[in-house]
């Protein structure tokens, strides 16, 4: 076992008091910092023989998810399992408007079984505010429409951090359908908060004039966002883009936008090719830089639990990480 | 019905450029008589030193969502409202169930509110059948039922040909079409203003472009026609610029505004505030200061509610899903007080003939006057008195709000409609 020094809670920075993660916006930089320290104590304990602490045994976690997901689900359930806490899954496939049970009404009749905190996917902005404000437990954003996801910005800064050291002064260009991405609004209030130099790149059906106003560059030209970047982190482009009349088609997305050697070859040595999933392998993201030297989007993953294990840890109010890994 | 007189009050009538402290004797349901000092003789007396009496509101844009959603208002809520927020008359909008496109509805409409005996209602029938906005609804047989106006409401008509017909045609009979401007192409399923708070919060937006395009359209068919064009809830800068010009070369065009519009920006939505989700949404500072310089400049005519109740359930839910609407009938003149004649916009009396005099000549109703042998439809205002807005204590059914918690000056104290006081606001506090 490894001693607590190591996997204390950082001193001074910051003391966690929120009981929700509902996006970074509302977050200052001390406490995304304190989020990814903690990461970086949970880290280990998946190295270890016996991957598993006591943090939150007897404690109940919910992933309620209204809005198909894989890898998201499945890291916090893991994440959940690692802190010994009993974690139920429910999946509810109605879109926003179906008729039927009222989102309030399904975490009304959860919150009557005593659960602790509930991890929510919706596919409309804005959902997890609304349970937020209703609910007993803690509430931690897995994805809300087109606003947050803030477990996959923190993995994302984690991941930076892992791999170049530092997130301060770096340049990270996200490119794709911005408008649309939950990703990249969390990645742009994480990083800029952390002091990154962020650029956001694609045509401008996908990219909102607005989002100048937020402090970072936005360029319509793909060379303009490789040429200085530390990070390209690409976003998935959906087909339903091209229903909606943002791209011609799909082919043209890829001439214009798409990530391949020959462009990969004019970015600085050294740069880190990130993705959130699932790849759109051939759009976005030519099989060969996806699975090339560059790409980090496996540890991306693994990172994703920590930083999961961290969030639910630090939600859930539970004492000192010291005391608990010891 | 005996005789009142009203005394002591700062009498307040646009439609006769009176302004002072008169006595008025109300007699059979009329305006009897305006004078100095009017001896009782018998009438029963109604004090209203301090107080302001102007002729009754009259809302050209309420929804009472009876018959169909008596869950969310009926017509005696949403009237009980109304008389608390001092309206004498208000129009029905017809996105009912079924909507308000044959006689049989909007007798039913007018029936019922006579049967209350509270405010006036008086409807606004549909455009088209179903307001699906393919077929016209037979006009004459809906104003000959008494309806105001005619609107496809919420579900504007976006066929260009069927609006030009509709403007043609209700030239026979005199009275406005109105329509909610929105090229439902462009606002594409958006659910706030397009801006930088809609894009922070991941909100489709709506670009004030959705309205002002169908705006110019429909000027544009105003003119074509010689129709009335009735613009409702207008919203943007450039929406107010259009119907600017288009009245400066005599397009028969008239326009409202909200109280909501005209008090709160996009802004109001933070955090996902389903109180202050409307259409057309709340837009930017520049637009709202372009509203507020448009109703002073005359370019829009009238101040309208829009009123729009919905029960809790519904607005306690997604942003995207929650239902456009916000119930103005018992803030509009507080609101209104705090918007337009604190900041100086408005004096009182261009305050009562935004929300009296014209919408009463635009809508063709008895009121927007004091004159004597006019009907008695006027409302006292205590001018001063400062309270609290908590939807809790609404007479509407609706308990929400986007000015929950504000706290306004000046207040309705008497509604009188045909010399019946239909709310004393003497009866709560």
């Amino acid at each position: 076992m490894p001693s607590t020094a190591t996997t204390s809670r950082p001193t001074a920075t910051a003391a966690w008091t929120r009981r929700h993660l509902l996006g970074l916006r509302e977050l200052s930089a001390d406490e995304i910092r304190l989020i990814l320290n903690t990461a970086a104590s949970f880290r280990e304990i998946s190295l270890r023989p016996i991957k598993k602490v006591p943090a939150l045994r007897g404690q109940t976690v919910v992933n309620l998810f209204f809005e198909p997901s894989t890898r998201t689900r499945t890291s916090f359930e893991l994440a959940a399992k690692r802190l010994s806490a009993d974690v139920m899954n429910i999946a509810i496939q109605a879109s926003s408007v179906a008729k039927g049970e009222t989102v309030l009404d399904t975490v009304r009749n959860l919150e009557a079984l005593k659960v602790d905190t509930i991890v929510v996917r919706h596919a409309a902005a804005g959902v997890p505010h609304l349970i937020a404000r209703h609910a007993n437990a803690s509430i931690v954003n897995a994805g809300d429409g087109a606003h947050e996801h803030p477990t996959q910005a923190l993995l994302d800064c984690f991941t930076i951090q892992e791999k170049l050291g530092r997130i301060e002064g770096l340049n990270v260009s996200i490119i794709g359908d911005i408008g649309h991405s939950r990703v990249a609004r969390s990645n742009l209030w994480g990083l800029t908060k952390l002091g990154a130099r962020v650029t956001v790149c694609g045509p401008p059906t996908l990219v909102p004039p607005t989002i100048a106003q937020l402090g970072v560059r936005v360029t319509h030209r793909i060379e303009d966002a490789i040429r200085e970047a530390d990070v390209l982190m690409l976003l998935r482009i959906q087909h339903e883009r091209q229903e909606a009349k943002l791209v011609p088609s799909i082919r043209e997305y890829r001439l214009r936008y798409g990530i391949d050697r020959e462009r990969l070859a004019r970015a600085k040595s050294g740069v880190l090719i990130m993705h959130p999933g699932p790849i759109n392998r051939g759009v976005e993201l030519d099989s060969s830089v996806a699975d090339g030297p560059y790409s980090v989007i496996l540890d991306q993953v693994t990172n994703g639990l920590a930083v999961r294990m961290a969030v639910l840890y630090l939600v859930s109010g539970a004492p000192e990480v010291s005391e608990e890994l010891g | 019905m005996g005789k009142v007189l009203i005394t002591g009050g700062r009498v307040i009538d646009p439609s006769t450029n009176r302004d002072g402290v008169f006595d008025i004797l109300i007699e059979r349901g009329k305006i009897a008589d305006i004078q100095p000092n009017i001896p009782a003789n018998g009438a029963k007396p109604l004090d209203a030193r301090g107080r302001l009496v102007v002729p009754g509101f009259i809302d050209l844009h309420t929804h009472l969502r009876q018959p169909g959603r008596e869950d969310s208002e009926t017509l005696e809520t949403g009237l009980r409202a109304a008389a608390r927020g001092g309206f004498t008359a208000v129009c029905a909008m017809p996105n009912t169930e079924p909507a308000i496109d044959t006689r049989g509805v909007a007798d039913f409409i007018h029936q019922e509110g006579q049967r209350l005996g509270l405010v006036a209602v008086r409807a606004v029938g549909a455009v088209t059948k179903g307001r699906q906005g393919a077929e016209l609804t037979d006009f004459g047989e809906l104003f000959d039922a008494g309806c105001v106006a005619l609107s496809d409401d919420g579900s504007p008509v976006m066929d260009g040909l069927l609006m030009r017909r509709a403007l043609e045609y209700a030239r026979v009979f005199e009275r406005p079409i109105i329509q909610h401007a929105e090229d439902l192409t462009l606002s594409a399923g958006g659910v706030a203003h397009e801006g930088l708070l809609s894009m922070t919060l991941g909100l489709p937006g709506i670009p004030a472009e959705a309205e002002s395009v169908m705006v110019a359209r429909d000027l544009a068919l105003a003119e074509l026609t010689s129709g009335w064009l009735h613009l409702a809830h207008l919203s943007s800068a450039r929406s107010v610029e259009l119907v600017r010009q288009a009245k400066r070369r005599g397009v028969h065009v008239t326009c409202e505004v909200t109280p909501h519009h005209l008090a709160l920006t996009h802004e109001a939505i933070e955090g996902f505030n389903t109180d202050a989700k409307v259409n057309p949404p709340l837009r930017a500072e520049q637009d709202r200061l372009a509203l507020i310089e448009g109703l002073r400049d005359g370019t829009i005519d009238c101040i309208a509610t829009d009123h729009a109740p919905h029960a809790d359930w519904e607005k306690d839910a997604e942003f995207a899903a929650a239902p456009f609407g916000i119930a103005g009938l018992e803030t509009a003149l507080g609101v209104c007080v705090r918007t337009l004649l604190e900041p100086n916009h408005l004096t009182w009396p261009q305050l009562i003939e935004k929300l009296s005099v014209k919408p009463a000549a635009i809508a063709n109703l008895p009121g927007g006057t004091l004159k004597p042998g006019s009907e008695a439809n006027l409302t006292l205002i205590d001018p001063d008195v400062s309270w609290t807005v908590d939807p809790q204590r609404f007479l509407s059914k609706c308990r929400r709000s986007p000015f929950v918690g504000w706290t306004l000056r000046g207040r309705v104290t008497h509604t009188i409609v045909k010399g019946g006081v239909v709310y004393s606001g003497d009866a709560e506090s």
